[in-house]
């Protein structure tokens, strides 16, 4: 079933267009960069604070309350350019080990951080040793994202 | 000695040539940079956005300074160190590279920049450090920085290209 949504997207009209063109890679890949930045900061400010680093004067609730609409912008952005990148190579994505050890830690990453992260960091009364270990888990798996991610490129 | 003759010598250096040679510095060194961007960008992005009054607006801009500083000078000391090594990797060729140069040049404005805020408005940041709106010069200063290192990130990509270069 991947399969033939990976064949589908290498044939639709956006991917051959992004492929046929010499600039649109580049572009739509700025784009996911500058995301990038925007995203690693939300992700890092707040896991920061889970640990007991960065802004420790403020509740972690109100770091993870300013940080979110970022979190969220940025990541569909991510998600959107993301996907545009991704249909301009499919099948070399599909075979691509690092493209899946992506994937694979994105889905978790987002699941993980729109449950529990979400629910530890507004809660403002859970135990330091919780926080540390929901912050710890969050900047792995965020970080199995963009390692995954660089490496699409030298796999 | 010329710039040119610099990174000439640069890539005669045997540090270059084993870099060059490695199968797996180049790779590791790239993702370094790429994902150190997170720490030192994504942290002076929000700076920034504080800066110009649409994030962190209920934190004081010195508390923000002070807890996220350090950590936004380690980021960039990685960026400084790893982007070392990718112009080791092939000296002259960056230096032939437009947006090579182009990132520099940004570079210098966004460190003046930086400059012109710290020995200007942040002097008297004592009168808006709790305001959500900033000072204009501060406001200002926020969004120079913000299309400056936008610009960096994507000179910095497009150095992969060579659509300019001369052959």
């Amino acid at each position: 079933m991947l399969l033939a949504f990976f064949k589908w997207c290498e044939a639709s009209a956006m991917g051959k267009t992004i492929s046929g063109s010499v600039y649109l890679f580049p572009v739509v890949e700025a784009v996911h960069l500058l995301a990038l930045a925007v995203i690693g900061g939300a992700v890092l400010i707040v896991d920061m604070r889970l640990v007991g680093l960065g802004m420790r004067q403020q509740p972690i609730s109100q770091v993870a309350k300013d940080a979110e609409p970022w979190l969220i912008g940025s990541l569909a952005v991510m998600l959107i350019t993301g996907f545009m990148l991704m249909t301009s190579e499919a099948m070399r994505c599909y075979y691509n080990g690092a493209f899946w050890l992506k994937m694979w830690s994105l889905l978790f990453a987002t699941i993980f951080t729109f449950t529990v992260r979400r629910r530890v960091a507004f809660a403002d009364a859970v135990k330091p040793m919780w926080t540390k270990v929901v912050g710890v888990i969050s900047v792995l798996l965020w970080s199995g994202v963009g390692v995954g991610g660089r490496g699409i490129g030298f796999y | 000695m010329s710039l040119l003759s610099f990174f000439q010598w640069l890539e005669s250096t045997q540090l270059s040539v084993n870099f060059h040679e490695s199968v797996w510095m180049y790779p590791i060194v790239e993702s370094v940079h790429v994902l150190a961007l997170c720490l030192f960008l994504g942290i002076t992005v929000f700076w920034d956005l504080r800066l110009v009054g649409v994030a962190f607006g209920g934190v004081p801009a010195t508390e923000i300074d002070k807890r996220m500083f350090p950590w936004v000078k380690l980021g960039f000391a990685i960026m400084v160190l790893s982007g070392f090594g990718l112009v080791l990797n092939t000296p002259v060729r960056y230096y032939t590279n437009i947006f090579f140069r182009i990132k520099f040049v940004m570079l210098a404005l966004a460190g003046l920049n930086a400059w012109v805020f710290e020995s200007g408005v942040y002097k008297k940041v004592k009168k808006w450090d709790r305001e959500k709106l900033t000072p204009s010069q501060a406001r200002m200063a926020g969004a120079v920085s913000l299309v400056l290192w936008a610009g960096i990130v994507i000179a910095g990509r497009m150095i992969a290209y060579n659509w300019f270069d001369k052959r």
